[in-house]
């Protein structure tokens, strides 16, 4: 295979990797101003998981009530547990009105007020209904908007392609190297930029909302290339998964009033955060929930409680919350017109991840020093502006913006900017990784390895941590990394080669997991979802900071000191109620 | 949880091996609450590696796992396996597409159905600085073809498609309905004359096999009725 064959070289200017709303909203921006874009998926692009997102797009129109930027800059901040970066959420909020009128007029269908103009519902830590959204499929519409978006203006597909290696040199990304999952072959990808955008890291956990893509793929690609992550402590866990399932139940449940219920029947919330109730930030809610269970108070005394709307009555639930209400009653036979339905937390979305400055630029160390023309945006990225924690309906808003903006900055270094040669043997990396699955031998099946990680990654460093349980985890870890250079997989061919990328992508949740839990284990305070028994108070003194990790020959480096967290005058650190 | 021995018959086919796909049977035992996809992912993890499908949200939006389960077209992680009587399932992939690899099909021409009704809003009018003003009502009125999670179960269960396969199929139909009755489109036009041709909404000759495939549970068929209506005003 040689890099000058048609088959497997495409030269091209721009290279998103993923096709979920972060990815889309990039390519869409650099194939309108005018220059060639590849996106690289593994999925094809409308089963991307921003299609999951059920409940809204987070901006501050005012349409439903009085809002302000201000107001959703300060939700976001406290929502962040201050841990957030205060330049690039002003930013965030600022271009975030903008984002969904340009959805509007590219004819996502939102609900309606009675006027005709985009309706609003109250989520969980907005101060006011910021929420635009579409009954209960915000994500799908906009996902799929994007898309046929995209197809106008001549974007580039390689749908079903996985990526294997990045090609970085001399601190300058080149491109990529990706395996054709239908027809089985490398491609080489030359290109002057790179956008990550594959997504978050949810499947490292056994209970998560998280379709089965969601390895994070290019959080360990990261890894291998000597650049460090960032924040991965902190995972959100949903508090309304579906018992046992973990899949998402919109929390437009409660935002249209639906209650979360105890053993006792008690909506247990006003013992947590007596103003905010149901609509507390997830952090507070799911780390409620998880008490209640774990102090006698589940429903019959197993590990869930109930989320209840039968008071919201058929015609709302039907108009507002129909996937709700379809999903309850297709995966546990609950029918939430009449009963309540059984929720536990779930793991559901990543704060950590790559990261990357305000103009999302991946960057190698705590000085911010750019590795040039590589990007990151969306899940899989760490501006840092969620912070600890983040709030519903302002991921969607995320991926969307920070998309757009991240689809700017490459067209204009796109046109300041020629090819840089690619590395010698740039096959190499990928074709290793292949041929190490394909001829492994040692009779471990990937499967066992993922299911075992899942397990303990839920039991371990879920909602609530302790430092002997994450140790414990820690050695888990590294004897299932051991055992993962044994797999065996049964599939040793090329076209639609499932267990190949089932086992590459298991390979992708061991390298980083150990980094969630090296950061949990070194964070020794509780901020937003990141809760430590044994240190219930956030400690602003010691730990207002953010966690840079690197993966090195010598085991994890962590950084702790060196990367500040960005302030404004106006919003300094206060105790969070709510 | 209580557990069920169960037999699957699943029509296997690699290119790279095989010269005609062929019937392959396991034999396993599940949870009795599992889905077709609880079932494949037991097959493909434990017993068989070699068996490709597509999956990924596992909770019905994502559109990856149509596929034929005991003559049905459905999303096998909605369905869950007591649906079926009995204890034997048969498992092929969704007909009327070609054979990538088991129960793996090829979209693309179903994909590219869908761009040739130009799948996107067409505006000849100025763009406001804020919203388009669109009533309730009116966004009721295209709320539930917006569902539609392009999964091909209802364009792969037409028999008219079964006939003709250049016809354009429910899906790409029910995308031509969703911006035809959009308010703010002004595409109308150029769009009824894509659907208003001999592989177009005339091949539709309402079997309502779409409306029952569909794993959304959309109305498919009587939106396509209302196209037609649609088509013939405006020729009038």
């Amino acid at each position: 295979m040689k890099p000058d064959e048609a088959k497997y070289y495409h030269k091209i200017d721009a290279v998103v990797v993923g096709a979920g709303l972060a990815g889309l909203r990039a390519a869409l921006e650099i194939a309108k101003n005018g220059h060639q874009v590849a996106v690289v998926t593994k999925v094809y692009p409308t089963r991307s998981h921003s299609g999951g997102a059920q409940g809204g797009i987070a901006a501050a129109l005012a349409n439903s009530a009085e809002d302000s930027l201000e107001l959703h800059m300060y939700d976001t901040i406290k929502g962040s547990d201050y841990l957030g970066d205060q330049n690039v959420i002003e930013l965030f909020v600022n271009e975030a009105i903008k984002t969904v009128y340009e959805y509007e007029h590219m004819g996502v269908p939102f609900s309606r007020t009675e006027d005709g103009r985009i309706n609003q519902r109250p989520f969980g830590g907005h101060s006011s209904p910021r929420a635009c959204f579409s009954a209960d499929i915000t994500g799908h519409v906009l996902l799929h908007t994007l898309y046929e978006q995209c197809v106008k203006y001549n974007v580039h597909f390689y749908s079903e392609f996985q990526v294997f290696s990045l090609l970085i040199k001399d601190n300058v990304s080149r491109g990529v190297v990706a395996w054709d999952i239908r027809e089985g072959g490398l491609h080489i990808f030359h290109s002057k930029t790179v956008l990550l955008a594959t997504g978050g890291y949810g499947r490292a956990f056994k209970i998560t909302s998280n379709s089965h893509a969601n390895t994070g793929d290019s959080l360990a690609l990261i890894l291998e290339n000597g650049l460090p992550l960032e924040d991965m402590e902190f995972v959100q866990f949903h508090p309304t998964g579906l018992y046992k399932h973990g899949i998402l139940l919109s929390e437009a449940a409660r935002g249209e009033g639906a209650y979360i219920l105890n053993s006792d029947g008690e909506r247990f919330m006003k013992k947590y955060a007596s103003d905010k109730m149901e609509l507390a930030p997830r952090d507070v809610v799911s780390r409620a929930e998880q008490t209640e269970i774990n102090e006698g108070r589940g429903i019959n005394g197993e590990g869930y409680v109930y989320l209840d709307m039968r008071h919201l009555g058929e015609k709302k639930i039907m108009e507002r919350l129909p996937q709700v209400w379809e999903l309850a009653l297709n995966y546990l036979k609950v029918n939430g017109i009449k009963e309540p339905v059984p929720i536990q937390p779930t793991a559901h979305y990543s704060m950590g991840g790559i990261p990357a400055n305000i103009n999302t630029e991946v960057i190698k160390d705590a000085k911010g020093t750019v590795v040039k023309g590589l990007y990151t945006a969306g899940e899989a990225s760490c501006l840092s502006l969620h912070g600890a924690n983040r709030l519903g309906t302002n991921s969607l808003q995320d991926a969307s913006t920070f998309g757009r903006i991240a689809g700017k900055n490459i067209s204009k270094f796109l046109v300041e900017n020629g090819y840089e040669a690619l590395p010698s043997n740039p096959l190499d990396v990928a074709k290793a990784k292949i041929s190490s699955l394909i001829d492994g031998i040692g009779g471990e099946r990937h499967s066992k390895i993922r299911e075992e990680l899942q397990e303990n990654m839920t039991k371990y460093v879920g909602v609530f941590r302790n430092e002997q349980d994450m140790l414990k985890l820690l050695k888990i870890i590294k004897q299932l990394q051991e055992r993962y250079k044994n797999v065996t997989i049964d599939d040793k061919g090329s076209v639609y080669n499932l267990d190949l990328f089932e086992a590459y992508e298991v390979g992708n949740l061991l390298s980083f997991s150990e980094i969630i839990v090296e950061g949990a284990i070194a964070r020794k305070e509780s901020r937003g979802a990141h809760y430590r028994t044994g240190f219930p108070k956030r400690d602003d003194e010691n730990w207002l900071k953010h966690t840079l990790a690197w993966k090195t020959e010598d085991g994890i480096k962590l950084d702790h000191s060196k990367k500040p967290i960005i302030f404004m005058d106006r919003f300094p650190p206060q105790e969070r109620k709510y | 949880m209580a557990k069920k021995n169960i037999i699957v018959k699943i029509l296997r086919y690699n290119p790279e091996k095989d010269k005609k796909p062929f019937w392959k049977k396991y034999d396993l035992e599940v949870d009795d609450d599992s889905t077709i996809l609880d079932i494949l992912n037991e097959i493909h993890w434990n017993i068989d590696g070699t068996l490709a499908y597509r999956r990924s949200c596992r909770s019905s939006i994502c559109g990856s796992c149509a596929m034929k389960v005991n003559g049905q077209n459905v999303l096998a992680c909605k369905t869950p396996m007591h649906k079926f009587k009995g204890n034997k399932l048969k498992i092929e992939p969704l007909p009327g597409f070609s054979i990538l690899k088991d129960l793996v099909v090829d979209m693309d021409g179903f994909f590219e159905k869908m761009q040739r009704i130009k799948p996107y809003l067409i505006l000849n009018k100025p763009i406001p600085d804020k919203e388009f003003i669109q009533k309730p009502d009116e966004f009721e009125s295209i709320r539930e073809s917006a569902v539609c999670i392009l999964c091909g179960a209802c364009t792969s269960a037409c028999p008219s498609l079964w006939a003709n396969e250049d016809y354009l199929g429910p899906a790409a139909l029910l995308k031509a309905y969703r911006f035809i009755f959009d308010t703010r489109d002004d595409g109308k036009d150029e769009r009824i004359d894509i659907i208003n041709d001999k592989n177009g909404i005339w091949r539709c000759h309402t079997i309502f096999n779409c409306m029952e495939a569909c794993p959304k549970d959309i109305k498919i068929t009587e939106y396509l009725s209302r196209l037609k209506v649609k088509v013939l005003e405006d020729s009038i």
